[in-house]
């Protein structure tokens, strides 16, 4: 992985940095590469209450905002910012102020680099909403200030449409602290981390491939 | 929450009749059914912080139960209603959890507005 000046990593959702980021974050800092995660929302619409249930519609962001902070903290990441959107709602909010909410951010921190979602592939409309906004702002830049954007796609057709992911990061160095990052996520990551568990116990080929590899597609503007 | 006890949460429900509460009604399938389950028809609906006046409020059926309010001049109804809580703010909370332990449908009513 190149060093960086900056990294400013854009979703909407805690948890949504878990699975296939968190590796790349935890070594960018180990880099001494600054790293900044904006998440726009606690996940308040969140699913996954138990049954029996462990919370409820009202108590559930509390507990995903606890367990986004203890994923910074697993991955060594210090400026955490949360956004005070609302789940599900991200795509309503009006477009010029989610242009400008990503904007201000890069006029304040001036990353070399960007990682989001890949607009029209990311299956949630709060992502495809999110990197919608991304792109949009970079755009907007002229062509010698941009940073890189990196995204994460993962629609059925996404291979159909773009192929696949032309940045491949080695995060091998890191699994204890992407391991702890998913595990952070408890209210919506234990059944899914039971399974992966045994997978990687059992040497479990793609299993071991997720944990030590992540994968980006370029966004050519 | 705790399972719904049809007698408790009737009383519960007749103890907000008459005064303007905030309401909260979802329904969802979750963003991701159509990408699990190709083809899947993914519908839901979502309304918080509305204020109504119910005159009648009534817990139907076995469970999972329904629940009706019915307004001056219209209606609130869930159905798929499996625990209930009054939380710690007096705020009466209802929800159907599906046997994977996911909220299919939420009805909540309060005498002070929910969070954003």
């Amino acid at each position: 992985m190149e060093k960086e000046r900056h990294v400013l990593v854009i979703f909407p959702h805690p948890d949504d940095e878990a699975f296939g980021v968190s590796g790349t974050i935890a070594t960018y800092i180990e880099m001494g590469v600054p790293v900044t995660y904006a998440c726009l929302t606690l996940g308040e619409m969140g699913r996954n209450l138990g049954n029996p249930p462990f919370a409820n519609r009202e108590t559930l962001p509390m507990i995903r905002k606890k367990e986004l902070q203890a994923s910074a903290d697993a991955m060594g990441l210090t400026d955490l910012r949360m956004m005070g959107l609302r789940d599900k709602t991200v795509e309503f909010e009006d477009d010029e102020k989610m242009v400008k909410l990503v904007a201000d951010l890069i006029e304040e921190l001036n990353p070399s680099l960007i990682i989001s979602f890949y607009p029209g592939l990311s299956v949630h409309p709060d992502h495809d909403a999110t990197g919608r906004a991304v792109v949009e702002a970079i755009r907007r830049m002229s062509e010698s200030e941009r940073p890189k954007l990196y995204t994460i796609a993962f629609d059925n057709k996404t291979v159909e449409v773009i192929g696949h992911p032309d940045v491949h990061h080695d995060v091998s160095g890191v699994t204890e602290k992407k391991l702890g990052a998913m595990n952070a996520h408890a209210s919506q990551t234990v059944w899914m981390m039971e399974d992966m568990q045994k997978r990687l116990d059992a040497e479990d080929a793609d299993a071991l491939r997720w944990l030590k590899t992540e994968h980006f597609y370029t966004y050519t503007f | 929450m705790e399972l719904v006890q049809r007698d408790q949460l009737q009383s519960l429900i007749d103890s907000f009749a008459g005064k303007d509460v905030y309401i909260h009604l979802e329904t969802t399938n979750g963003s991701y059914a159509a990408h699990f389950q190709e083809g899947f028809f993914n519908a839901g609906a979502f309304i918080r912080n509305i204020v109504v006046n119910y005159e009648l409020g009534k817990v139907a059926g076995d469970s999972p139960h329904r629940i009706g309010l019915k307004l001056p001049s219209g209606w609130i109804y869930a159905q798929g209603i499996t625990h209930y809580e009054l939380d710690e703010h007096g705020r009466l909370l209802m929800a159907g959890l599906g046997p994977d332990g996911k909220l299919a449908v939420s009805l909540e009513i309060s005498e002070t507005p929910f969070t954003y």
